[in-house]
């Protein structure tokens, strides 16, 4: 077993209508096999221990599925492993006496709940706005009759396989929600039983990012790098072209 | 005897002519009913989705920022279903058997059958919803085998099925937010049910970002909160996974139903150290290439590369010729843990076994082993920084699923009226033991396909409108409520909630886990209450009620874990036989095998309240086999 000694920068902020400020707190011992997540676990606990409050941080499965965890580490949304969520980075990427800043996600459209939480009901209103197929339950037709060429069902999965973390909207300079946007009209648009709803799926779901006050997309591609699940860009030039579609008809 | 009201005739027919005389709601009448729903997971979300589309008025809590996180998502391997694709014989009377076999003949035949049938319904209507499922060159879907059958009945989305699935349902639910229909409650936690004159008629909830106390009342309440795993502290869900809804439910009166039934998963990556939080699942689909093996010798030091052929134990395809190393989940991890038992484990701790993938990386070729397990191989050397390419995985069984919950009858009603219950947390069909990929099948069988229909039977007959909440029971409830979450942050003592926790399910690990005795259990029974006398006294919560303290949300949940441990030990301690997941060490074959006693135990038991530190009251609901033959379950 190797420990590391650590000292981490910590965004601390009591609600959306406080201000906050980084604290500064030491990480001792930390066991270089533990997740990024649970070295947190073991600073909360030392916090609670001292009768000081815990940081604040969502997190669920920890197995880097729900998308629930995030948090900007040392500039880098999830830190600086490619395709990872912060649960599944671990402390043997750190080295010893190293400071550690960590912050939440920092966008308009995402304001901070308390410490690093931030509240994404927005793409949730993005996918109500068309991220479905009307399916009413009980109306479907045998599965089997839909025949779905394989290489546009892997290119729809490649798509769907978004957690919803938000970690591309905090690297994005315009903290724009394109990807996002994007997977989820690429997994739907690309499938033959997407198609009726297409034009309208593409338009709402855009209207409703605008709405929610996400910046748009210049190109940058650190959403794609931030991502963990690897979502391609490609999704963003795909949305580009449906919604044109869908504005000339 | 409980009257779990399954219809009459033959096991074939039994659904659709329930469904043909279930009484119905008219359409104009749907929207003056309102229906809480409790848990956005995949039962959750298809059911508040489905009756939402049929016109109902639904509100509908999550815990979680979004519905779609609930666990349901980190389900990996697949979704049974007896489409027969593959033309080996499947058949829905195949997947009702193997999935009544599966859990050692402790489940509800009728129920059984029914999920069956609706299963190639629930595959038809997530194709339609764009869940994009595994497909062959063809365009056509693909199947593959699950342990406990012998056929490929599994349809699959890479290793995502379960986040794919519950987007369907997400989607499907988020559609009706948009249209209104369904109030979406998110971060919003349920603390109590509120029960009038024996109906249930409410929920209290916490706001877990202002930490208001509301108080929702409905026509029906339905509950999809989940199994109980927690209770061990490390399992692999997630971590606010928790028993609170159905214990409270419980409390108020209704019945919990066979609490011992826990489904230990035998491929989950092995502890390794004290502040471990989770324990990660690798999904059974690895055993259809990966080989489970472990040294002959005890104690072998060698590296397992180093360990010629003919000095390793493939123990399962030893053991069981037939299935190999596709055997039930039950008996791959009590056989994992006989080997380590003897001292044939390996790893740093001795407490894991191989999980092998050479000969099929040999015969298929790297590439398809990762394009069938890629991202499961990442994961795993995520974790322990091994490449699963190159050596073999080290595994190790952990707490997974609960087959046990509160008690519904054929309606999925509980013995509450206007209480449903679905998904894992109610128990009627996995018996003592789940086979893989019956879980998202149940889930959304329950949500989709049983639910909108049997809701309809009670709610024609109670007048429509909403219960007021100013009602003596919803205050005295929101006062408990309230006064609850005042003495935890009151109390500030040495330890933390998960001091407390850890030291619960150590306990219950070791007492009440893999296998279980006559002696660990009663010594269980003594320790369970002291240790909720210390988490009374001596916790410490930080913080305050009146904003977003997670400290607090999982003092709460402990504090109901520690009362809800006690009712699971007794019910164990009371089923002296060996079934499924619960294995009794006074109750085995001579091979080692779980050994039912069906003469006494043919039966659901079935736990009624009476109050903390007093024993439960047993109701029994026999186990009436009119189809198949119970046997010893063999997998030889």
């Amino acid at each position: 077993m190797k420990t590391i000694n650590l000292t981490l920068q910590i965004w601390r902020q009591k609600d959306a209508n406080s201000t906050g400020q980084f604290e500064s707190y030491p990480a001792k011992d930390i066991d270089t096999a533990m997740s990024f997540l649970e070295m947190l676990d073991v600073v909360n606990e030392r916090l609670t221990k001292e009768g000081k409050e815990p940081v604040a941080f969502d997190h669920d499965c920890r197995e880097g599925i729900c998308g629930m965890c995030g948090a900007v580490v040392n500039g880098q949304p999830h830190g600086h492993i490619k395709a990872t969520t912060l649960c599944q980075l671990h402390m043997r990427h750190f080295n010893d006496g190293e400071t550690i800043v960590i912050e939440p996600w920092r966008s308009t459209a995402f304001p901070v709940t308390k410490d690093l939480i931030v509240d994404r009901t927005a793409f949730d209103r993005i996918i109500s706005a068309g991220g479905f197929i009307s399916a009413k339950t009980g109306s479907a037709p045998e599965a089997s009759a839909i025949s779905i060429q394989q290489d546009k069902a892997e290119l729809s999965m490649d798509a769907a396989s978004c957690i919803g973390c938000g970690a591309c909207v905090a690297s994005c300079p315009n903290a724009s929600a394109m990807l996002f946007t994007s997977a989820k009209v690429s997994h739907l648009n690309l499938l033959p039983q997407g198609r009726v709803e297409a034009k309208d799926r593409v338009t709402n779901m855009v209207k409703q990012m605008d709405e929610e006050g996400f910046g748009n997309c210049s190109n940058e591609y650190l959403c794609e790098d931030a991502c963990p699940k690897e979502i391609s860009v490609v999704n963003i030039a795909r949305m580009n072209k449906e919604f044109r579609t869908a504005s000339r008809s | 005897m409980l009257n779990s009201k399954i219809p009459s005739g033959p096991l074939k027919d039994k659904w659709a002519n329930h469904k043909d005389h279930l009484k119905l709601v008219n359409p104009a009448n749907k929207r003056k009913y309102n229906v809480i729903v409790v848990g956005t997971g995949l039962a959750g979300a298809s059911a508040a989705a489905s009756l939402s589309e049929m016109g109902y008025q639904v509100d509908t809590f999550c815990m979680q920022d979004s519905a779609r996180r609930a666990h349901s998502i980190s389900a990996q391997g697949g979704i049974n279903a007896a489409k027969n694709y593959p033309n080996d014989g499947d058949s829905i009377y195949r997947l009702f058997y193997d999935t009544v076999k599966g859990g050692d003949f402790r489940s509800r035949e009728a129920n059984v059958y029914r999920l069956a049938e609706v299963s190639n319904q629930i595959i038809d209507q997530c194709v339609a919803q764009g869940v994009p499922f595994a497909r062959e060159y063809s365009g056509y879907l693909d199947n593959r085998s699950f342990g406990g059958a012998q056929v490929s009945r599994t349809f699959y989305a890479r290793g995502q099925t379960g986040q794919q699935l519950l987007l369907g349902a997400y989607s499907a639910l988020m559609k009706e937010v948009g249209r209104g229909s369904v109030t979406l409650h998110t971060r919003t936690e349920i603390l109590d049910i509120v029960v009038i004159d024996g109906v249930a008629r409410g929920v209290i909830t916490r706001n877990l970002i202002s930490g208001e106390i509301a108080s929702f009342a409905a026509d029906a309440v339905v509950l999809a909160t989940g199994g109980y795993s927690n209770v061990f502290y490390l399992s692999t869900n997630a971590k606010a996974c928790n028993v609170t809804a159905a214990w409270r439910a419980h409390k108020r009166g209704a019945f919990f139903a066979n609490p011992c039934y826990t489904q230990i998963h035998p491929t989950c990556i092995p502890v390794h150290g004290e502040y471990q939080s989770k324990l990660t699942l690798m999904s059974e689909s690895l055993r259809n290439d990966g080989r489970v093996w472990v040294p002959k010798k005890e104690g072998d030091p060698r590296k397992a590369q180093d360990i010629p052929e003919e000095e390793r134990d493939y123990y399962l395809e030893r053991r069981y010729p037939s299935f190999g190393n596709l055997v039930p989940r039950d008996l791959a991890s009590r056989n994992a843990k006989m080997q380590c038992d003897e001292g044939k484990g390996v790893g740093p701790t001795g407490q894991a076994v191989y999980l092998d993938f050479e000969e099929a990386i040999g015969r298929l070729g790297e590439d398809v082993i990762r394009a069938r397990y890629g991202n499961l191989f990442d994961m795993y050397e995520s974790i322990t920084a091994e490449n699963p390419y190159k050596q073999p995985m080290l595994i190790f069984p952990a707490l997974h699923y609960t087959m046990g919950g509160l008690w519904v009858d054929y309606n999925l009603m509980s013995n509450l009226p206007g209480l449903f219950v679905l998904g894992e947390a109610n128990f009627s069909d996995h018996g003592a033991n789940r086979l893989g990929a019956s879980a998202l099948m149940q889930g959304l069988a329950d949500g989709y396909f049983v639910l909108p229909y049997t809701i309809g039977d009670y709610l024609a007959g109670v007048p429509s409108g909403r219960t007021a909440t100013d009602s003596d029971e919803f205050r005295q409830a929101e006062k408990e409520a309230e006064e609850k979450i005042e003495t935890l942050l009151a109390i500030k003592g040495n330890k933390t909630v998960d001091d407390f926790h850890r030291e619960l399910g150590k306990l219950c690990w070791e007492k009440c886990g893999m296998s279980r005795d006559e002696q660990g259990l009663k010594e269980a029974l003594q320790k369970i209450p002291e240790i909720r006398d210390e988490f009374w006294k001596n916790v410490n919560v930080p913080g305050s009620g009146r904003d977003l303290n997670q400290s607090l949300e999982r003092a709460g949940r402990v504090a109901d874990f520690l009362e809800f441990a006690e009712l699971m030990v007794n019910d164990a301690l009371y089923r002296k036989e060996s079934c499924g997941g619960h294995f009794r060490e006074e109750s085995k074959t001579e091979e080692g095998e779980a050994l039912r006693d069906d003469k006494n135990f043919t039966h659901v038991a079935a736990w009624e309240f009476q109050g903390l530190n007093k024993e439960p009251q047993l109701h029994k609901e026999a186990l009436e086999f009119e189809t198949v033959q119970l046997t010893q379950r063999s997998y030889k």
